[in-house]
């Protein structure tokens, strides 16, 4: 996947086509290459792409040997990317505007809040039980979970209260609205998961002709 | 308005004058239609305003022939508005004015503000 490492920074709207429309800003980039992967060493073609410096008294030896040989700082987020136009070296610095443009289909990869121990409303979208008519003690209660004496038992998979979110969640196919080259901000139309400040990846939509 | 938000800014119109409830208001707006557009004027008071930045919108009320309320809201910074021109400010003691929809006539009227200077 061809893409870039970034920040979510909130949520806004603004006109597009006359349209008021949602849009999400990210903070995209800078992002240096590491490492480079070759098919000769690694078995594989990839970059590997780093994201936000790290003091190197934070950094172990490994991550202070590889920012050394490319000559950057050690970075706080690393991924491979592959697929890029052009060929990188170790050291290339890799902007927003380098990757995407203004008008392209773009995924979002961030994990979600994580809600803890959610009930089946919140997590399953389970309607409330009724209020009045005679209900008691059932607020936002789960219901039946089986039948009788067959099966006798819940069947496999019944949603169920557990924990929710917090895991990792991909938005596909939005559209990159405006992309602001000096302050490396990328708004894109719709909602991306994750709270504000959190680490996202964006990469050039896998189905997008 | 937090730096990220930055890149909104280019978007925001100067040239729209501050509204504020109670004024006498001229609305002119595009209307699209097929692939023709023309300027349709909307006149009434402002009796209502909302949002910040970008998102403000205000809610201009009106009587139209029959006596019959019309209130439309505009998103002021929308590029559908084409000029909004204040003809009057009426002096009013609060920030909606929802009771001029159960005004009529004479009673609906409002005084001028007096010019600060």
């Amino acid at each position: 996947m061809t893409g870039l490492l970034g920040i979510k920074k909130g949520m806004s709207a603004l006109f597009s086509d006359g349209r008021y429309t949602p849009v999400t800003v990210l903070e995209v980039g800078p992002c240096p290459v590491v490492q480079v992967k070759t098919i000769e060493r690694d078995g594989y073609a990839a970059l590997q792409l780093g994201f936000g410096d790290k003091k190197p008294k934070h950094a172990n030896k490994a991550e202070l040997g590889r920012a050394k040989n490319a000559n950057i700082a050690p970075q706080r987020f690393l991924k491979e990317f592959d697929g890029f136009a052009e060929e990188h070296k170790a050291g290339d610095i890799l902007k927003a505007e380098q990757v995407f443009a203004v008008g392209d289909k773009v995924d979002v990869i961030a994990l979600s809040k994580g809600r803890g121990f959610a009930g089946v409303i919140k997590r399953h979208n389970f309607s409330r039980p009724n209020q009045s008519h005679g209900t008691h003690e059932i607020f936002r209660g789960t219901g039946s979970i089986g039948q009788h004496s067959y099966p006798a038992r819940t069947w496999p998979g019944q949603k169920m209260p557990g924990r929710l979110g917090g895991k990792q969640i991909t938005t596909k196919n939005l559209k990159v609205l405006q992309i602001d080259a000096e302050k490396g901000l990328m708004l894109i139309k719709g909602a991306v998961p994750g709270a504000p400040g959190g680490l996202v990846t964006v990469r050039k939509s896998l189905t997008q002709g | 308005m937090e730096a990220w938000k930055e890149p909104l800014r280019g978007q925001m119109r100067s040239d729209i004058p501050p509204l504020s409830p109670g004024d006498q208001v001229d609305v002119h707006y595009k209307v699209v239609e097929g692939d023709k557009e023309r300027i349709q004027v909307f006149t009434g008071v402002v009796i209502k305003t909302r949002g910040a930045d970008l998102g403000r919108t205000v809610t201009v009320r009106k009587v139209a022939s029959g006596g019959v309320g019309v209130e439309r809201i505009f998103p002021l910074h929308s590029p559908f508005i084409a000029d909004v021109k204040v003809k009057r400010s009426g002096r009013v003691r609060r920030a909606k004015l929802y009771y001029l929809r159960e005004r009529k006539g004479k009673s609906a009227r409002l005084k001028e503000k007096a010019s600060v200077n």
